[in-house]
């Protein structure tokens, strides 16, 4: 046989480098739809695991009762009503809190604040977020406890604005960081041409700024709000964990994501109580993928106004 | 001369706005002036490295600290090849195309799952499925996907740095597409890349929720040799602060021990993350000189 020319082994070179770089191009591809993967793995596994529990139960009771008493000896109940109603009402009462204070504090930074300060609080905002969360519920059992307790009569301070404040705190360096964000890229001739009509900084802040950024910060505080709805330990620690329809902000709560943390070591696998779990997870899931789903529509539709 | 409405609401304005900005800073300030007030005394050579006693009532908080290390690597060296070939993929290779906004749309969305949620598919996949057990593996694979948007999004912060002429270079010249990633694109990326990380890192660490149900343990003061501690159940920091504070049958006596292991764990956490700012700082001056 005849041995290949030079121009026959180049030709050869090339098409195993061509295949190589196909090769790890579709590598690096499987990684990317890794995230995929685990997305729609997470879907099905809850949906599987929660929907034998899902058919016994029912979806009228599960959704409609108020009673969630999974070990009662006479007739166990699972009504999600009560905790979904905790988990809104404490996300509602740390939005009331954070988006305010977040805003403004995004508006400050980006706007008002002079370089050295905005150095200062922009770390603060990051160790802030790195704060666990289990430690915000420690200082809400032994400081926010106490102080609330002695503020309004009552025997002790874990109640649903207990939560809310520390989820309030959980969830503002979300909305400070991407507001903050928002309002920095919208354009300064906006701005310009604002305050040559004469208007002052802050009417151009309020009538121009703000609702050029209108889309980030609704998406910010969207975010914030996934998180408090997503968030465990720091209601699990805080909030007293009494399962009943709360009736006011004093009352002792227990959220959807305190009850799976509460409940899934004692349950039996494969019980309709197990199961129920799942469900509650489920639902969580779907709450917090709507929530982010909005707000990625809304970035999407910001960023296209801005281009 | 009077002073016209407009300027004094300008100036009751940024008081408002100023004000919030000072709560913000006034929160974390008492956070981290409590946590030192009270846990600094309790901080000695013995709370570190000795093992709880007498029902951890006495005694120290190194299981919980060696527990915290070892599901930390075990989530670096899952999640960090993961997230940096995903974003290489996301930056390098992938156009426009529907599957990559599918992609970049998966990646949001999980880092919006709630950590509990992680925890329960842990718990269901890890620890049920795939017979790992209540043990270090579970819980580090769980953070380790709970940490994957978070490191997938770091590093292609960390590629999109990389000037786009450093690329162009490399191509011009004749090198093929991994060539140029190999050569002019990673060795810039890779610090950058590292700051994320060590970001995501430092919030993992901190994570109770996931390890709930995958390996952690009240108490389990065993510290076996490397490959068989990663099998075992395991004491973790944020964890024992957990049961410290809320689960403990002698609440106030460990109140000392709950704000020390509070304050390691944010030491541990603020150390972390500043290491991270640090190399980024470095990283901006070096690139502002080229």
């Amino acid at each position: 046989m005849a041995k290949p020319d030079s121009i026959t082994i180049s030709i050869r070179k090339q098409a195993w480098l061509q295949l190589k770089e196909k090769l790890i191009e579709q590598f690096f591809f499987v990684h990317g739809l890794l995230a995929v993967i685990v997305l729609i793995g997470i879907f099905s596994l809850l949906f599987i695991e929660g929907f034998p529990a899902l058919r016994e139960i029912g979806l009228k009771e599960f959704f409609l009762s108020k009673h969630w008493d999974p070990t009662s000896f006479e007739r166990e109940s699972y009504g999600l009503l009560s905790m979904l109603v905790s988990t809104l009402m404490v996300t509602l009462g740390a939005m009331l809190i954070a988006v305010p204070v977040g805003i403004g504090t995004a508006a400050y930074i980006a706007e008002v604040a002079n370089p050295k300060v905005r150095e200062v609080v922009k770390p603060v905002i990051e160790i802030l977020a790195g704060i666990p969360s289990v430690v915000v519920g420690f200082l809400g059992i032994i400081v926010m406890g106490p102080l609330l307790a002695k503020l309004f009569g009552t025997s002790n301070g874990l109640n649903a604005v207990n939560g809310s404040i520390l989820l309030a705190v959980m969830s503002l360096p979300t909305i400070v960081s991407i507001s903050e964000d928002a309002i920095i890229s919208v354009p300064q001739d906006f701005k310009n041409a604002s305050l040559a009509l004469g208007a002052t900084r802050w009417q151009t802040l309020i009538h121009v700024t703000l609702p050029a950024a209108m889309s980030g910060v609704v998406a910010s505080v969207m975010l914030g709000m996934g998180r408090a709805i997503g968030e465990t330990m720091t209601v699990l620690m805080a909030t007293g964990n009494a399962p009943a329809i709360p009736g006011s902000f004093l009352d002792s709560i227990r959220t959807m994501t305190a009850t799976i943390a509460i409940e899934l070591g004692e349950t039996v696998q494969g019980s309709i109580h197990y199961r129920s779990l799942f469900v509650i997870a489920f639902v969580l899931f779907i709450m917090t993928f709507l929530v982010n789903l909005v707000s990625d529509l809304v970035l999407e539709k910001y960023q296209k106004v801005n281009r | 001369m009077k002073i016209p409405w407009k300027k004094v609401q300008e100036k009751i304005g940024f008081m408002i706005i100023r004000l919030a900005t000072v709560l913000v800073v006034l929160i974390l300030a008492y956070i981290l002036y409590d946590i030192f007030k009270k846990g600094l005394p309790v901080i000695n050579w013995e709370f570190i490295t000795a093992k709880p006693r007498k029902g951890m009532t006495e005694g120290g908080i190194w299981p919980a600290i060696v527990g915290t290390f070892w599901v930390s690597i075990v989530t670096v060296i899952f999640s960090v090849p993961i997230g940096m070939f995903a974003a290489i993929y996301l930056n390098e290779y992938a156009n426009k195309c529907r599957i990559v906004r599918i992609i970049r749309l998966a990646i949001r969305n999980l880092s919006g799952v709630p950590s509990i949620v992680y925890g329960l598919f842990g718990f269901a996949l890890f620890t049920l499925s795939l017979n790992m057990g209540l043990s270090v593996i579970s819980s580090g694979l769980t953070l380790g996907l709970l940490t994957l948007p978070w490191t997938v999004t770091a590093s292609e912060e960390a590629l999109k740095t990389v000037p786009m002429s450093y690329r162009e270079g490399a191509l011009a010249l004749g090198a093929t597409k991994w060539q140029t990633i190999r050569t002019n694109v990673l060795p810039y990326a890779v610090p950058g890349m590292l700051t994320g990380t060590i970001l995501g890192l430092a919030r993992a660490a901190g994570e109770t929720a996931p390890i709930l149900f995958t390996g952690v343990a009240f108490f389990w003061p065993i510290l076996p040799k490397f490959p068989t501690v990663l099998f075992q159940q395991f004491m973790a920091l944020p964890y024992h602060l957990f049961i410290m504070s809320t689960q403990h049958h002698e609440i106030v006596k460990v109140r000392p021990i709950a704000y020390g292991t509070a304050l390691v764990l944010i030491v541990l956490i603020v150390a972390m993350n500043g290491l991270a700012v640090w190399i980024r700082y470095r990283l901006r001056k070096k690139y502002k000189r080229a």
